[in-house]
């Protein structure tokens, strides 16, 4: 295995790369945080129906590109770095890549086109399941969730449900607008990411609503978790860069004594410890998205991913909280952006699996007696 | 990669597996997972007869060109090379700084007569060198150094005065190569040469430095009218810090990348001491063993991104982090391994698995130190890979 970018993943990152330094500038995303809907309407009908972007890494029967976790990775890692509101990650991220990896055929072939072609917004939610009754052929859903990511602006909510009565989940595909679903958008720190609180009560769905594949679905389960994981942990990657890059800038700038403070050691130390955890969290992410391009098996997968998660975590919270302070005063205000990747870099540090708890899955495995 | 390829490379696996098992054992058995790091003055005849082994194998000069007796192989073969010695326990490698230092740089350098007179020497095991960098006033500051050299021409030999310092090994080698100031009053990196000078001589004198581990690997190395052929200088004279800094450059070479395998091996040691020790029941234990392990993977994939980094020759600017990386990451190792001992730790331990964590522990203190500190690699990273301002020089 080589860790070195093709020619065409090196167009796909330049890409990604010139589209968001123009689109998605701190004034935009300023622009989205303060709308209604929480993302930039344009840009996502942009990279949907133009750029391909959401097509990438699901399956081609589908209506995908069928590309890797490597070019996926690549792409979310700018999508961090400028803090892009979007709806892509529930709907690709969360939604298409537990279809992908969960889903019937039917509803795969239900389901993915649209998310695809960008002309579905999903979400999904697979930590806390709900409870699902049989009701003739249909189902009977109930339960809460606490927060599901843009969960109150998808148009479809996948959800986890436990099959009363028999020791089984399953999958649905529950429309926004079903009777019985109560959303409340929720307030949150980090504008740039948008949580709702859904109460299902009663909720009733036809036979095809469930969309899991029974033989599938627990394995599928741990395999789109994974992505998730590695898909946040690309993103973060990409906002501890732009902590870096920020902090860089106003350094060089800013000059105090008479010379500008990034000539002092404790300072350039500190820009050099950003550079050595951001480089560290770039091998992980890039190596668990090519072991997973290479077909990884779902343990190995799962531990790596894991391990990008939990660095990528530290590395951007670490990073922003650094960029706050070497900004100084102008860094705690609302104007100035390290303010946006702080509140970031936490509330994603909590999602998902907290590095902590990452960390003692991995003990666990490390631990494990040898066979 | 092709089938063909993959298929070549899992046989030359294999080929490397096979020669360790059959070639590290009888007399050399006992020196599995020994002489590394803080272990090296641990057998050193038996390991220099190792090296012999090895080059009769034809395991020594695996990248170096075939024109000089090397072996021409590809990074790849290399880094399986190195990773197959580690996991069968191979020794830590007397001849590492002819093989990985000086040959690299006399191929690249060196005159062909020094090519003809020291690249054999080094393949075959029977020469070996010492590193004559670090003085007292020039460590850091590596360009300060004040040891002195200048050409009698009468009898066509350099003359030497002047102490190095904290030279590795130096007790157990027949050369040293040496940076010292041939154009006198002098300053910095200006009028330096690089020497190639033999240690076995009236004017050489070794004096082992006891090490915070309480063995000797280092040796303070005094010259006082010490001599060397004429032409046993490599480049020009004033061209030394050139040299001298090129041949740093070989330092971050492949070599680096069988290393993991061996901090794998000590990862290893660690949780089956955690496992026997009750240790793994402690949460605070178990998230350090996680963050080991990540690291761990974090150095793979480093050492991957360099290896692609080099097809066309040149490190990227992030290849500067990796220094910094392992050797923090390996003291952190080496507190974790003092931790998981608890209690036995402030014990001297004989038997082979706490004495190599407590050998981590203490050894992974010098690897901040040698090879740049700390301070130096964060200096070197905010101004070579980030461009921010240099550091006033005196
Ligand atoms: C085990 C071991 C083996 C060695 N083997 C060899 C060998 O074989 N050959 C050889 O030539 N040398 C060898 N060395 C020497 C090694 O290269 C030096 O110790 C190292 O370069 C540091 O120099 P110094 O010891 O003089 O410390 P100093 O340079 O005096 O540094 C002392 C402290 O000051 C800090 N410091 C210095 N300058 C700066 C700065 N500009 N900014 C911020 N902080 C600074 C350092 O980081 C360090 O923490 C070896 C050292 C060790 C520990």
């Amino acid at each position: 295995m080589k860790l070195a970018l093709t020619e065409d993943q090196a167009l796909i990152r330049a890409t990604a790369e010139r589209v968001l330094a123009e689109a998605s500038t701190s004034a935009a995303v300023r622009r989205a945080m303060d709308s209604a809907a929480g993302y930039d309407t344009d840009l996502w009908r942009r990279i949907g129906a133009e750029l391909g972007w959401c097509a990438l890494a699901l399956p081609e029967a589908q209506g995908g590109l069928g590309l890797s976790a490597f070019e996926q990775v690549l792409l979310l890692e700018q999508m961090g770095r400028r803090l892009a509101c979007l709806p892509y990650f529930a709907t690709v991220c969360l939604a298409g890549q537990l279809l992908a990896q969960a889903g019937r055929e039917s509803a795969r072939a239900r389901w993915l086109p649209p998310i695809a072609a960008g002309q579905l917004r999903a979400t999904a939610s697979f930590e806390a399941p709900l409870a699902a009754r049989r009701a003739g052929d249909g189902w009977q859903v109930s339960g809460r969730i606490a927060q599901v990511l843009d969960g109150a602006s998808a148009d479809t909510v996948f959800a986890l449900a436990r099959i009363e009565g028999e020791d089984a989940l399953a999958l649905f595909a529950v429309p926004a607008d079903a009777p019985g679903l109560r959303r409340t958008a929720l307030q949150t720190w980090d504008l740039t990411r948008r949580y709702a609180a859904l109460v299902f009560e009663d909720v009733t769905l036809d036979a095809a609503a469930r969309v899991d594949d029974p033989a599938r679905l627990a394995e599928g389960l741990r395999r789109a978790q994974a992505y998730a994981r590695l898909s946040l942990a690309a993103e973060q990657l990409g906002g501890a860069q732009a902590c870096l890059e920020l902090t860089l800038a106003y350094t060089q700038n800013r000059k105090q004594f008479g010379r500008a403070i990034a000539s002092f050691q404790a300072v350039k130390h500190r820009c050099a410890e950003m550079m050595v955890k951001i480089e560290a969290t770039r091998s992980m992410v890039y190596g668990a998205a090519a072991g997973a391009a290479a077909g990884a098996p779902t343990a190995v997968l799962a531990c790596e991913c894991d391990a990008a998660k939990a660095l990528a975590s530290e590395t951007y919270f670490w990073c922003a909280g650094e960029a706050l302070q070497l900004h100084g005063g102008v860094g705690f205000t609302w104007d100035y952006d390290p303010q946006l990747h702080f509140k970031r870099a936490h509330a994603g540090r909590h999602w998902l699996g907290a590095p902590e708890r990452l960390r003692e899955a991995l003990a666990a495995h490390l631990l494990e007696p040898a066979p | 990669m092709n089938a063909a390829a993959a298929n070549d490379e899992a046989a030359f696996r294999a080929e490397v597996a096979g020669w360790m098992r059959a070639h590290l054992a009888g007399r050399f058995a006992k020196l599995r997972h020994r002489g590394g790091p803080g272990d090296e003055d641990f057998e050193p005849a038996l390991r220099k007869e190792w090296e012999r082994e090895l080059a009769r194998g034809g395991w020594t000069g695996l990248g170096w060109p075939k024109a000089y007796g090397g072996r021409g192989l590809s990074l790849e073969r290399q880094v399986i090379f190195h990773e197959e010695y580690a996991r069968a326990g191979g020794p830590g490698r007397m001849g590492h700084i002819g093989e990985t230092l000086l040959g690299p740089t006399l191929i690249a350098y060196g005159s062909e007569a020094q090519k003809r007179r020291f690249l054999p020497r080094i393949l075959d095991g029977s020469e070996y060198w010492a590193q004559g960098y670090s003085e007292p006033n020039a460590g850091s500051d590596l360009a300060n150094v004040q040891t002195r050299c200048r050409l009698d021409e009468a009898r066509g030999e350099w003359i030497v005065d002047g102490q190095k310092v904290w030279t590795s090994l130096a007790h157990e080698s027949d050369w040293i190569f040496v940076l010292a100031r041939c154009e006198p009053g002098s300053k910095g990196s200006k009028g330096l040469a690089f020497l190639l000078v033999p240690l076995k001589q009236p004017g050489v004198s070794i004096r082992p430095i006891r090490q915070l581990t309480g063995s000797c690997e280092f040796n303070e190395v005094f010259f006082d009218g010490a001599r060397t052929a004429a032409d046993h200088i490599v480049g020009r004279p004033g061209e030394g810090w050139a040299i001298a800094m090129a041949l740093l450059g070989f330092e971050r070479g492949i070599s680096t990348l069988g290393q993991q395998m061996h901090f794998g091996h000590e990862l290893e040691l660690v949780v089956a001491q955690a496992r026997a020790s009750g240790a793994a029941d402690d949460p605070a234990i178990r998230q350090r063993l996680a963050q080991s392990w990540i690291g761990l993977r974090v150095m793979r994939y480093n050492a991957l991104r360099m290896l692609a980094d080099a097809e066309d020759g040149r490190l990227r600017p992030e290849a500067l982090i990796y220094k910094y990386y392992w050797s923090n990451w390996h003291r952190a190792l080496g507190e974790l391994a003092i931790d998981v001992l608890g209690e036995e730790g402030r014990l001297v331990h004989q038997d082979e698995a706490r004495r190599r964590l407590q050998q981590v522990f203490f050894f992974s203190r010098a690897d901040t130190i040698y090879a740049g500190t700390n301070e130096i690699q964060l200096n070197l990273i905010a101004e070579r890979a980030l461009g921010l301002p240099r550091e006033p020089r005196g």
